[in-house]
Order: C-alpha cells, then sequence, then structure tokens
C-alpha cells in the first residue's frame, strides 16, 4: 500500500476531476488510495466539489463494498471464500485467522496491527484455499499454516 | 499510416518473435501465475541469463493465461535450435538447470516438461495439441491468450487482430448485425440473449447519442474467464466493442471492469493508447468517417453491477440499483440514452466472428447453441484451468478428459455451474451435453462459466447456504422478495445445518424460493434461490438427514458431527496433535491417540494432517 497523503493535498487530488456526478465513485477511489479510508473531512470535499450533499456522497459509499470508513491495519489479511476455496476448506482459515489475530472479518484490531477482510473471489481456483496478505498471494493453505504465517508477521 | 502498413509492420514484428534461431523465455503471468510466483521466476531467468551473458542473445516475455492453472508456474523456452517446450510447476531453484539444459545446450529439462508446443521437432514428449487437456477444447475467445504478449498491439494484428473492424466498417451497420445474427452468438454473460437481436434493438432506435458498454464485472465467486481473456488478449474484446458500437450507430463505449482485477485494467489502459496510436480509436477510424472512444470505469465492489440496469446507475455514479423493465436499455439506458451492453466473452467472439465469417463460427457447437464457451474449471478437480469447448460438448469430457477426474481417488458428486444464480447438477448427469437448453433443463444455468466440481466430502446443504451467504450479502436492499427472500433462506438454511433444522423447512425453503424467482426485480432476486432449489431437488434426502437424523452424511455441518480416531489405524505420530489449535488430542507416542470431545472444535485440521485415515468422521 502507498504511503498516506498530507490532507493539505486534497484540492490539488479533487482539481484533477471536473465536477460531474459520473466521477463520484473515481473520487471516492482516489481519496482512499491516498487517504486509505474516507473520513467525514474528505466526504465533504468530495460532496462539495460535485455539489452533492453529504447525505448523498455517503449514501453511494456506504454501498459498495470496496470503500472502507476505518483504516486498515499494518498487515491486511484477506481471506478468500469464493467457491472452490470454499469447497477446500476456507472457512478453517478464515477461523484460523481470527484465532490468531482476535480479529474479525471487516475490522481492523486495536492495535492497528491486523486488518481481516473476507473476499469473494481472487480468482486464484487453482491455488485454493487462497489467503492475501499484503498483496502477497498464499495459496494451498491449511489452518496450521495460517497460524504459523500470522505468528511470523507479529 | 494506413492499415495495410500497420499490419505489414507488424507481421515483420511477429515473424521476428517467432524465429527460430534466438533464444525466447515466455513465462505465464496473468493474475493465477502471478499468485503462483511467476514474477520471482521471471527475476531469476533474468538473473541467470546475466550470469550466463545471454541476456543480450534472448528474448524475455510474459504472456496471458495457457488455461492450465494446476499446472502454474508455467514457462515456454525456445533453444537456439527452435524447439519449443512447455515446463510445469516451475520455481525459481529450477530456473538454472532449465537455462543450462534448454537454453545453453538445447537439451530438454525431462524433470519439469509438460509437452512440445511445435510439431516438427515431435520426440518423446507429448504435442501441447495432443495432450487430454488440449486435444477436446477449440480456442476462439481464447485464441491468443498466452501465446502473444498482451501489450504489444503488433501481436494481435499479426495473429489477424483489427481483421474484422476493417471488415465491419466496409459493411452497413445493418450488414454487421446480419452477420452476428447468422452466426448464432448468444450472450455470454449468463442469460444466453442472441447477440445480433440485441443489437438491431439498439440499432433501431433513433438518438444521435447512444453508448455501448463491455461488462467485465466478473463477480460470480469462481469464474475467471473474463479476468484471463482482457489480460491476456485485451484487443480481442475492444475490438468487438468498436464494432458493436458501429453496428448500433454508437460513438462512446465503456468497460466496466471489476476493481479487483488491477491488471486486467492495466492492460485495457495500454491497449487503449495503443489503439489511438495506430488510428484505431478516435476520429475517422481506417478512414470510414467512423469515430469512437472508450472509456475505462473501475467496479467498487457490488455483486448486483453485473446486472446491466445496476452497472449503468454505477457509471451514472450512483448506488447501484436495477430498475424495472421496461424501458430496456435499447431505449433507454445509460444516461437515459439508447444502450447495448455485452459481455467480455461475447466481444472477443465478435471480434472473431467479424474476422473468419459467421459461418465459420457456426460450424461449431450445436443447433441452438453455436460457437464455443469457456469455462473456469476448479474445486475437486485434478486439472484445474480456463478452457475453452464447442458447445455441446459432454460433462464427461470436461471433467475426466478435460480436467483428470477427481483427485485422490474421490467419487465426483456434482458440478455446480452458474454460480450463485445457477444449481448444482449431479454426477448421474454426467453424459448430458453443456449448452443453453440442457442445463436448463437439468435446473441450472450456463453462467457466466464458473464450473465448481463437488466430490463426496461436500455437503450439499451447505454449499446451497454458501451461496445465499454471498447473495443475502449482496442483495440491493431494493425489492423486498430479494431483499427478506435472501435473508430467510439463509436463516432457514443456517437452521438446518445447525441442527434446529424442522421438517416443514423443505415447505418453507420452496415457497421462498418460488416467489422470489418471479417477484423480484433482477437476475440476482430471480436466480438467487437456484443453488437451493436443486441441491433440494436432487438431494432431498441429504436435507432429511440433517433434518430427521441430526446428521451431515457428509461430514461437513460442524454441529452435527463428531471426530474420533480409529485405534488400529492411529500409529501415534502425533501429526494430529501438532495439527490441532485447541489441543485436544492426546495420547502418548506411538500409542493410539484420543480427541476430547468436550475440548474438539470440530475443525477437522487431525484429519487433514493424518496420513493413515485413521481420524474419522462419524
Amino acid at each position: 500500500m502507498s504511503e498516506i497523503l498530507p490532507m493539505s493535498l486534497l484540492p490539488s487530488l479533487l482539481a484533477a476531476y471536473d465536477r460531474e456526478r459520473e466521477n463520484l465513485i473515481p473520487l471516492l477511489q482516489k481519496m482512499q488510495e491516498s487517504f486509505h479510508c474516507l473520513s467525514p473531512e474528505t466526504v465533504k470535499a468530495v460532496a462539495d466539489h460535485l455539489h452533492l450533499s453529504e447525505n448523498d456522497v455517503y449514501g453511494v459509499a456506504t454501498f459498495y463494498s470496496q470503500i472502507r470508513f476505518i483504516p486498515p491495519g499494518r498487515h491486511h489479511i484477506r481471506v478468500c471464500d469464493g467457491t472452490a476455496c470454499h469447497v477446500r476448506g476456507s472457512d478453517r482459515i478464515l477461523e484460523a485467522v481470527e484465532k490468531s489475530t482476535g480479529v474479525q472479518p471487516g475490522q481492523t484490531s486495536e492495535d492497528g496491527s491486523f486488518s481481516v477482510e473476507r473476499v469473494a473471489c481472487f480468482g486464484s481456483c487453482a491455488l485454493a484455499p487462497v489467503m492475501v496478505v499484503d498483496d502477497k498471494v498464499f495459496g494451498r493453505m491449511t489452518g496450521t499454516a495460517t497460524r504459523k504465517l500470522i505468528e511470523g508477521k507479529e | 499510416m494506413s492499415f495495410a502498413s500497420i499490419q505489414q509492420t507488424a507481421k515483420e514484428e511477429w515473424r521476428q518473435f517467432e524465429q527460430y534461431d534466438r533464444r525466447r523465455v515466455l513465462v505465464g503471468s496473468a493474475t493465477c501465475g502471478r499468485a503462483a510466483g511467476s514474477q520471482e521466476v521471471l527475476r531469476a531467468f533474468k538473473k541467470e541469463l546475466i550470469t550466463n551473458n545471454l541476456l543480450n542473445q534472448t528474448d524475455l516475455y510474459e504472456v496471458g493465461c495457457m488455461g492450465l492453472c494446476y499446472a502454474e508456474v508455467l514457462v515456454e523456452l525456445r533453444g537456439t535450435d527452435g524447439q519449443r517446450v512447455l515446463y510445469q510447476g516451475v520455481t525459481p531453484k529450477d530456473v538454472s538447470h532449465l537455462v543450462e539444459s534448454h537454453l545453453i545446450n538445447n537439451q530438454i529439462h525431462k524433470p519439469l516438461a509438460l509437452a512440445v508446443v511445435t510439431s516438427e521437432f515431435n520426440g518423446e514428449l507429448p504435442e501441447f495439441s495432443e495432450l487430454p487437456f488440449s486435444k477436446p477444447q477449440v480456442r476462439i475467445v481464447l485464441r491468443n491468450c498466452g501465446i502473444i504478449d498482451p501489450t504489444n498491439v503488433n501481436h494481435y494484428i499479426a495473429r489477424g487482430g483489427y481483421n474484422g473492424l476493417a471488415r465491419a466498417v466496409t459493411l452497413t451497420q445493418d450488414q454487421v448485425i446480419e452477420e452476428i445474427k447468422e452466426s448464432g452468438l448468444r450472450g455470454r454473460g449468463g442469460a444466453g440473449f442472441p447477440t445480433g437481436i440485441k443489437w438491431a434493438f439498439a440499432r433501431n432506435v433513433a438518438d444521435e447519442k447512444k453508448y455501448v458498454i463491455c461488462n467485465a464485472d466478473e463477480g460470480d465467486p469462481g469464474a475467471f474467464m473474463d479476468r484471463s481473456v482482457l489480460e491476456g488478449d485485451p484487443h480481442a474484446v475492444l475490438e468487438g466493442l468498436v464494432i458493436a458500437g458501429y453496428a448500433i450507430g454508437a460513438n462512446t463505449g465503456y468497460v466496466y471492469c471489476r476493481a479487483e482485477y488491477p491488471l486486467a485494467v492495466n492492460r485495457l489502459t495500454g491497449a487503449i493508447a495503443q489503439m489511438h496510436e495506430h488510428g484505431l480509436l478516435g476520429q475517422n477510424i481506417m478512414g470510414s468517417g467512423f469515430s469512437f472512444e472508450i472509456h475505462i470505469k473501475k467496479g467498487a465492489g457490488a455483486f448486483v453491477c453485473g446486472e446491466e440496469t445496476s452497472l449503468m446507475q454505477s457509471i451514472e455514479g450512483k448506488r447501484a440499483m436495477p430498475k424495472p423493465k421496461p424501458p430496456f436499455p435499447a431505449v433507454s439506458g445509460l444516461f437515459g440514452k439508447p444502450t447495448n451492453i455485452n459481455n467480455v466473452e461475447t466481444l472477443a467472439a465478435v471480434s472473431a466472428i467479424m474476422e473468419r465469417g459467421a459461418a465459420w463460427y457456426a460450424g461449431y457447437g450445436t443447433e441452438k447453441s453455436r460457437g464455443t464457451k469457456t469455462f473456469a474449471l476448479a474445486g475437486k478437480i485434478n486439472r484445474t484451468g480456463l478452457i475453452e469447448v464447442p458447445l455441446g460438448t459432454s460433462l464427461r469430457t470436461i471433467i475426466e478428459e478435460i480436467g483428470g477426474g477427481v483427485p485422490e481417488g474421490k467419487k465426483l458428486k456434482a458440478v455446480q455451474t452458474g454460480g450463485p444464480s445457477g444449481g448444482c447438477i449431479p454426477d448421474s448427469f454426467i453424459e448430458s451435453p453443456v449448452d443453453y437448453e440442457h442445463l436448463a433443463e437439468v435446473g441450472s444455468i450456463m453462467g457466466s462459466g464458473g464450473m465448481i466440481v463437488i466430490d463426496e466430502e461436500s455437503c450439499m446443504v451447505d454449499m446451497a447456504r454458501y451461496f445465499l451467504t454471498f447473495t443475502e450479502n449482496e442483495s440491493c436492499g431494493k425489492c423486498a422478495p430479494c431483499r427478506m427472500g435472501t435473508q430467510h433462506l439463509l436463516k432457514i438454511l443456517t437452521d438446518i445445518t445447525e441442527g434446529r433444522g424442522e421438517p416443514s423447512d423443505l415447505e418453507k425453503l420452496r415457497q421462498i424460493g418460488a416467489t422470489m424467482r418471479n417477484g423480484s426485480l433482477c437476475g440476482l432476486g430471480q436466480t438467487a434461490a437456484n443453488p437451493v432449489l436443486t441441491t433440494l431437488k436432487y438431494y432431498e434426502e441429504e436435507y432429511l438427514a440433517h433434518i430427521t437424523d441430526k446428521k451431515c452424511p457428509a461430514g461437513v455441518c460442524r454441529d452435527l458431527i463428531d471426530f474420533t480416531i480409529d485405534v488400529d489405524q492411529c500409529t501415534g505420530c502425533g501429526a494430529c496433535v501438532l495439527a490441532c489449535p485447541v489441543n485436544a488430542i492426546h495420547g502418548a507416542r506411538k500409542e493410539s491417540h484420543y480427541i476430547d470431545k468436550q475440548m474438539c472444535i470440530r475443525c477437522g485440521s487431525c484429519r487433514q494432517a493424518c496420513k493413515f485415515e485413521a481420524v474419522l468422521v462419524i
């Protein structure tokens, strides 16, 4: 993941987008990429830029699962629960992740070290069950291997 | 520059790429290859070639997916004698051996060799096209995947690319539509509506502004066909989109691509820039007077965007909720204008059809289901991969010949097609031809092409619960039958898998399913009950075992099973003790162990760890 940008860059990031509603989702994605998650401040800035109400922007932002309001942890763990992974035991992997990190899917640990996400499919079905830690793919996982992997990150 | 001279340059470049006296390394680097470590292998090749002072005499390329996911990382090597060999399961530590034997000594490195690519050097290795995996396949949509460098438009052009567009712009709009109608092509996104007829609808609405959209929001879990095409051959799809634009009279196209596919977005962006450079996009394309622009939109993670009206709402920057039809998109679609929307695979077929003609394409497949279809073959199967077969090929050919059957001698139980909108086809239908009609007959759908093989160790009630967990989560909530129906189905299925099921539940499932099918606004809700209804149709006894006997015959549903150790089989090796996350297994070394049932969380780790099949499910 790229470094968090300083908030002072917000106006110049917005300026690159025309004031068209069509740009709402691209803008939200840009905000998330730049600041790692959305905040009341960025939502207001986007709403003002596109002449929309904040309410409207929240409505769209919360509809899409990619858009976050909580910053991800230092290690972002994504467990695939696609069909191929499911039949090859992805629930055991998710359970091992939850146990080792104490974090439920969609949450970030209090100390900010881990965040966990359950994802529908990475399309790496040949390697099922799959998990992705900090953008690196780990295939053919087992509960034991998952626990070892996470212990190594702590 | 005229298209003819572009073709000339491209052919020359391709000739050099294919020329025999230069060493060449092709590394399969689509997402699946990368997940298996292709980038590390690529770096290892670079390093090894530098060490041997061969980097200047070797071409090193990343190519798309050849479809053999089970064999990744897949590398094709060509030595100075021109012999081209595919190597499978390559890791960075194999690279020095491969360079030494194949690239320096022109010797095949046997331990990893899978097949030879060119028949003229046939020796002890089988030919690639003769492998059981390849033989029944016909690659039209995947014609270039894994063969060309997807970042090089000249490779695409040299292999016939943009010939279809060049031909289309010399025809009238109606002639192009007629050609697509004659080919018999049907929408490959799931519903199977005839593409030519769909185009004619949008063509016949008069408006000066129209749109065409490529639906690349491939959301079905377990489906990755579109991703592979976009990553391995982006121009095939974009050419199809320009042809669609020409046929209906649109000057603007959108590709709506899933955000989870960053590599595909990259490849599309690069491809669009190359099209501009070559005059294949922009004003007056190929001197025809036709102008066209393409924009890419990244999705933001909503499965319902696969539905066309939702997708258009999302492009407009709104919550992606479907709209009632009519009006159909052909009349009032994106920004209220006539819009035609096609799936990735459909458009990749369009470019091939315009190049080679309707009759050629219609020569494949069955009478009502013409042409070929790609499938992502995964689950409990030996050769997972991306395949393309003529429609009408039997399930047996796909599962047993191409896929190599179920691993570890287990028994095939069912094949799931169509993802969360589809159903499970029981093993008794293995001789069924795979086409739109036959799949509908058994209660499933073609869907976008995910094909998940299920063996005897999977519980069908759990499968239904799995898909409903997905659709319940992804239901947009606009219409009540889908929003409430998915919630209730999921609750009932969860109760059954956790031992709280009642006999009356089965009737409730059927009734709710029927209501959702009839009353939901869009395809998501109309088909969400399919996984429940088909499993109920073919595996009712498995549901009853959960409800009346409180047992899960497949040994999956945790609240209904117990693990125990077979004292005769247990060798006391201790593998299960190490695997158990809650220290519930006890016993002295080299003596048989036992499981403390109070502590056991029934995760099954011990069963997976045991090499002697001593852990039993009761």
